[in-house]
Parts: C-alpha cells; sequence; structure tokens
C-alpha cells in the first residue's frame, strides 16, 4: 500500500493546520458563513439537515487494518459509533460538531487519510475495482495509477475552480465493476502487443441528465496518460459551462460539442503540454507500483473449506454468493456485506469495522476494500481460513449472505440525512430487503441489482440499477420513479423508466410485483433480471407494475 | 395577484452542533413547537434578517411553512418534520433526547 512520504505529511499537516485556525476564526466571528463554506468544503465538511457530515476520502476504496481501526475510532469519538460507506468510496461521519472536525482531520492524518477534495468543483477522490489486485480476470491492477492520478490531481493549481466536480475512475479488468461508463473520465487498462495501456473514456454520468462516456482514445500509453489527463480537463476548463449549474458536467460539454470536437482539442492541449511532462512521473509510478506489489500468498491446505462446504449449509449459502475467484485459485476474494436485512445500507458499527481490521490483519493480508456497492472487501484470503473468517463475522452480524442479490441495495442517505434530497432512500431499501426476506425469494431471484437514489443527482446510481428507484417530491409527498434494465457493467445502459411514481407505502408492493412478475417471464432459472428484461422488453414488466391500467385498457 | 402569506417560523442550523433550531420572540430554541409564528410577511421579512444577521449562532436561516391548525406549530412539508425529528433509520438527532 501507498504510505505517505514526508512532503505527503507536511501537507496535510499544514493543510490541517490551516482548516483549525479557519475553524477559529469562523467561531469568533472573523470570517461569515459565506466566506466559511468554500473553506469547509475544500475539507470534505458539509452542513446536512441535522448535522456536519465530513466525508473522508478512501483513494481507490484500499485501507490498511490500522486505517480502518482509525475511522471505527473517530466513530466512536466524534460520531454517533457508527461511519456510512458511499457509492464513491469514501466514508461519511453524520454527526460531527464543528469544534471537533480539526482534531478528527488530524486523526486521519495520522495513518496517511485526509478529506480533501470530496466536496467542490475539483478532481475528487479517484475511485477503482474493489477487486484491484485480486481478481482472477484481472489485466493489471489499477491501483498505482489511481494513485498517481490522486497526487497529480490533488491541490492541482490549475484544477481547483472547474466548471462542476470531476470524477474519475479505473478499472484494471475487463468486467467493469468501477461504474467507469458513468464517470467524467473512465479508464480501462488494455493489453496491446504486451504493452500496458489506457482505454480513456469521457462524458458519461448520472444525476439529472444521464449519458454513457464515450471513448475518446482506444490506447494511451502509460507515460502519455498524465499528459492527456491534464489536455482533458484543461479543455473541460474553459469549454465546460459555467453559465448553467445543470449543464456544466463534462457530460454535456461532450454531448453539446461532439466527442469528435473535444479530441482535436484535447489533440491540440496535449501537443502543447506534452513538453512539460519529462518523465517523471513515470519514475514516481514506478516507486507507487512498488507499493503495491503482491502479497505472499501462502501455500496451505484448502481442506477445511471444503469440508464447511459440504457440511454447513449456512457457510455454503454465503460461499455461494460472497465469494469470488482470486487469481491464485486456493484463495478468494471475500465481500462482506453492509446490507443485513432491515439495515441501512453501507452502514458499520465502530465495533465491526474494529473487527473487519482484526480479521483483514489475522486473514487478509491487512488490506480491506470498500466497494461502490457499499460493502466491505476482503481481497486476499485463503480458502482454508475461510470457515474462521466466516464464524467471525457472524458473531458481529457481518455474515449477511446477499451480495449481488435483491437485498444487497445501493442506497443514498436521501432525506434522512441530505440537505439535497426530495426523498427518503434509507427507508425504501430497508423495507425491500426486509419483505424480500419475509419471503424467502432472494436467492431464487437471483443476481439483481436494486438502486436508489433520494433525488435526481442520482448519487444511488439509480439509472444503472437492474432496478432504479428515484424518489421525488411530487406536491409536497415522496413518490417513487421506477426504472428498468440499467446496467453499470462493460455492458453500461440506463434504465428505462416504467411509468407514473409510486407512493411510499406503494412502492414496495410495486417491486414485490415486479419480481414476482419476472419469475414468471424468465426462461428458466438460470435467465436472470437483467437478460429477461433485455430480452422481453419494458412492456410486460409494465403490466406487472401497473394491473389497473391493463385492466382499463381491456 | 401574489399568494396570500402562510404562517412560517424562522429555522437555521446552530453554528457549533449543526442542530436545527427556530427562533422565538427573544431567541432561539432547538423545538419548533416553541418557535414564533409569524403571520405577517413584512414582520417575517425583517425577523430572517435578524436571524441572517446573527451569523455567530445560525447558520442558512430560511422561513419555513408551518401548519397551525393546533395549538403548536407543526412541520407542513415532510422535509421539515424529518428536520424536527431526525433521521428515520436511529433514533439519533432530535427525537434522541426527547
Amino acid at each position: 500500500m501507498y504510505s505517505y512520504t514526508e512532503f505527503d505529511d507536511a501537507f496535510i499537516a499544514e493543510r490541517n493546520a490551516q482548516f483549525r485556525a479557519q475553524v477559529e476564526r469562523r467561531i469568533d466571528g472573523s470570517l461569515t458563513e459565506d466566506e466559511f463554506k468554500p473553506l469547509r468544503l475544500m475539507n470534505g465538511l458539509y452542513l446536512q439537515l441535522h448535522a456536519y457530515m465530513l466525508r473522508v476520502a478512501i483513494p481507490y476504496g484500499t485501507l490498511s487494518s490500522r486505517q480502518m481501526h482509525k475511522l471505527a475510532d473517530i466513530a466512536a469519538k466524534w460520531d454517533k459509533g457508527y461511519g456510512h460507506f458511499t457509492t464513491r468510496q469514501n466514508i461519511q461521519y453524520n454527526w460531527p460538531q464543528l469544534r471537533d472536525v480539526p482534531d478528527m482531520l488530524d486523526a486521519l492524518a495520522e495513518v496517511n487519510m485526509h478529506a480533501i477534495q470530496t466536496s467542490g468543483n475539483t478532481i475528487r477522490n479517484v475511485t477503482a475495482d474493489h477487486f484491484a489486485g485480486a481478481a482472477a480476470d484481472e489485466i493489471a491492477d489499477p491501483r498505482p495509477v489511481a494513485e498517481l492520478i490522486r497526487q497529480w490531481s490533488t491541490d492541482h493549481p490549475e484544477f481547483q475552480f472547474l466548471p462542476r466536480k470531476f470524477k474519475v475512475a479505473v478499472s484494471g479488468a475487463p468486467h467493469d465493476r468501477a461504474v467507469i461508463k458513468a464517470h467524467d473520465i473512465g479508464l480501462q487498462i488494455v493489453e496491446k502487443g504486451g504493452e500496458i495501456g489506457y482505454q480513456v473514456i469521457v462524458g458519461g454520468g448520472l444525476g439529472r441528465t444521464p449519458m454513457i462516456g464515450k471513448v475518446l482514445y482506444d490506447f494511451v500509453s502509460s507515460e502519455d496518460l498524465l499528459p492527456t489527463l491534464e489536455a482533458i480537463v484543461s479543455v473541460y476548463n474553459l469549454l465546460g459551462r459555467r453559465d448553467n449549474k445543470y449543464k456544466a458536467r463534462i457530460k454535456i460539454t461532450v454531448h453539446e460539442n461532439g466527442i469528435d470536437d473535444i479530441r482535436a482539442r484535447v489533440d491540440a492541449r496535449y501537443a502543447l503540454i506534452r513538453p512539460q511532462f519529462t518523465g517523471v512521473d513515470q519514475q514516481m509510478l514506478s516507486r507507487i507500483e512498488a507499493d503495491f506489489a503482491s502479497p505472499t500468498f501462502k501455500t496451505a491446505p484448502t481442506d477445511a473449506y471444503t469440508a464447511a462446504y459440504d457440511s454447513d449449509p449456512v457457510f455454503k449459502s454465503w460461499a455461494d454468493t460472497n465469494l469470488t475467484d482470486h487469481r491464485d485459485p486456493s484463495y478468494a476474494i471475500v465481500s462482506i456485506s453492509l446490507k443485513a436485512h432491515g439495515k441501512t445500507p453501507g452502514d458499520a458499527t465502530a465495533e465491526q469495522m474494529h473487527r473487519m481490521a482484526e480479521l483483514a490483519a489475522e486473514y487478509g493480508h491487512d488490506e480491506l476494500r470498500i466497494s461502490h456497492e457499499q460493502n466491505v472487501i476482503l481481497p486476499h484470503v485463503h480458502r482454508g481460513d475461510l470457515p474462521a473468517l466466516h464464524a467471525a463475522l457472524k458473531e458481529v452480524g457481518l455474515a449477511t449472505a446477499n451480495i449481488g442479490l435483491i437485498s444487497d441495495i445501493i442506497a443514498c442517505p436521501g432525506m434522512d440525512y441530505c440537505a439535497l434530497a426530495t426523498a427518503r432512500s434509507i427507508p425504501i431499501a430497508q423495507e425491500i430487503a426486509t419483505r424480500f426476506d419475509e419471503l424467502k425469494l432472494e436467492h431464487d431471484v437471483g443476481p439483481l441489482k436494486i438502486k436508489i437514489s433520494g433525488c435526481i443527482n442520482a448519487c444511488g446510481h439509480h439509472h444503472v440499477g437492474h432496478i432504479g428507484i428515484l424518489g421525488l417530491d411530487r406536491a409536497g409527498v415522496e413518490n417513487y420513479q421506477i426504472t428498468l434494465g440499467g446496467d453499470g457493467t462493460e455492458n453500461a445502459a440506463i434504465g428505462e423508466r416504467a411509468g407514473p411514481g409510486f407512493s411510499a407505502d406503494d412502492i414496495i408492493p410495486a417491486i414485490e410485483r415486479l419480481v414476482k412478475g419476472y419469475l414468471d417471464l424468465r426462461s428458466d432459472a438460470g435467465e436472470t433480471f437483467l437478460q429477461t428484461y433485455r430480452r422481453l422488453g419494458l412492456a410486460p414488466f409494465k403490466a406487472v407494475l401497473y394491473p389497473e391500467a391493463q385492466a382499463n385498457a381491456a | 395577484m401574489a399568494k396570500p402569506f402562510t404562517p412560517k417560523v424562522v429555522t437555521a442550523n446552530a453554528l457549533l452542533e449543526g442542530d436545527v433550531i427556530y427562533q422565538t420572540a427573544t431567541g432561539w430554541t432547538r423545538k419548533l413547537e416553541e418557535a414564533e409564528v409569524l403571520t405577517d410577511e413584512a414582520v417575517a421579512d425583517v425577523r430572517l434578517i435578524d436571524a441572517i444577521q446573527q451569523a455567530d449562532l445560525t447558520v442558512g436561516a430560511y422561513l419555513a411553512d408551518v401548519d397551525t391548525s393546533t395549538d403548536t406549530p407543526k412541520p407542513s412539508h415532510f422535509r421539515e418534520a424529518f428536520r424536527a425529528k431526525g433521521p428515520s433509520n436511529y433514533t439519533h438527532g432530535k427525537q434522541e433526547v426527547q
């Protein structure tokens, strides 16, 4: 893992000292809120409905045990004993007090963490495949280049006041687990004639105008990557619309000008700035790559795994849903579900965080990941250790066997916390999970991604949910719109709106109708919801969602 | 024709804790039922300016509609109901201390 250099430590210490002084000046009245707000946002501090919220960056979703322990300590000391993991691989604390935030930032700095550029019109936390460095299908680990981009973009003098926020995601595997086509820039690691390079995708995004990113370049070599990124952001910085917040993201810039026009501008800018990149970045990348060297995997028997799998149905069920193939066949990637039925998606208590950190140290080469789907990953666990790990997870309520199933729901904080929300998300997620647990249907239903956003900004990725739910305020009442057929993978697609929305009371029965309708419609038990939708289209699903309309038409 | 003025309270977040606060005739309260209900638009505008000027106590003051059909003001929109109570997934926020 990357460790801060002396330069990094000094930079963070200085920023934290500056922010401490800014907080003091806000409290003593020297700064107005208008003056203070941009300063606090630069340091990840929001004011939400009930309290402040501190958003802490977890670069490319990677944590050591020591860092996870510290996140737990912060939750216990300055928050209400829990933290919320987000769809951008960050953690949010929902209840900090203004005076405590500088101490929280100092505590984070002790473990090489910060909250810089988790807000504002800057390049945000760079996200990556949460199975990075472990997945069997990976071409190369995306984290070294994600770290390089983080260093390049942090406090980049030209890019502190972009037209709008800017999000970059990197995938090292052909199967996209990082939703790269819904990012301002998505990078796909590719191999051409033995050389590792990057497919560069721009202009993706969700929000009120969802767009699938377009390929700007099929192959950019490693030494050309940073100058290319700098050229793209530079073109956007000048061309992006500052007259209308809703048209300010690069997806609109690309849409309005066309990908060919953007490419021509980026080419011209690239030619101008390329000589400034003298290769120092490649030296830095080599050093960073050494930091991400693979752990030394052990050779040990996997009998305990086979025995537990054959004799313990609870373990078998968990193993079938929560494990993913590791590049070393005697290892597995473990997804720890933060979606226990009826609980808040993405929340972990301080106790759970401590326990996950201990288990990562004991069984997982000291590594943890946060997925954009709001779960925690132990990327390297020897199969022989899985029964013991599963038993330990069960003790702290972390052994829910539902990864990729209907109750593994992404939900934004919604109007329970967020000042921008137009409706609640969390209770809808809780009720859907509870209902399908009661029905004992979720393993029959199989892979199905429900994603819920509490407003049009789409933090809950509803556009790319197989079933997307968007909460709106319709004449002073919460109302939920359903979209169908979205997909956040390499086959990215924006979901199609099914029809009129449902009230908070009616949305759960509507989802139940939809899912039971799918069970009737699928060709066989192996055809997933998304495959059935792609085969049949919207009409039959619409018929089960709106039976009254069918009856009236008949 | 302008819309008739509906009853309102001045609300904001407290600077130090971020907690939801409401203006009273003499200061601030954490409870909506203790808030000063404003029924005159001109008075409401003046009270809001007064609140905004108290920058050492408040953040983001604004006028929120209230339902005055009972003795004490109640939220008339669900967003204000959540602000007055706290989140629905934990008994945190105002509901924790009540």
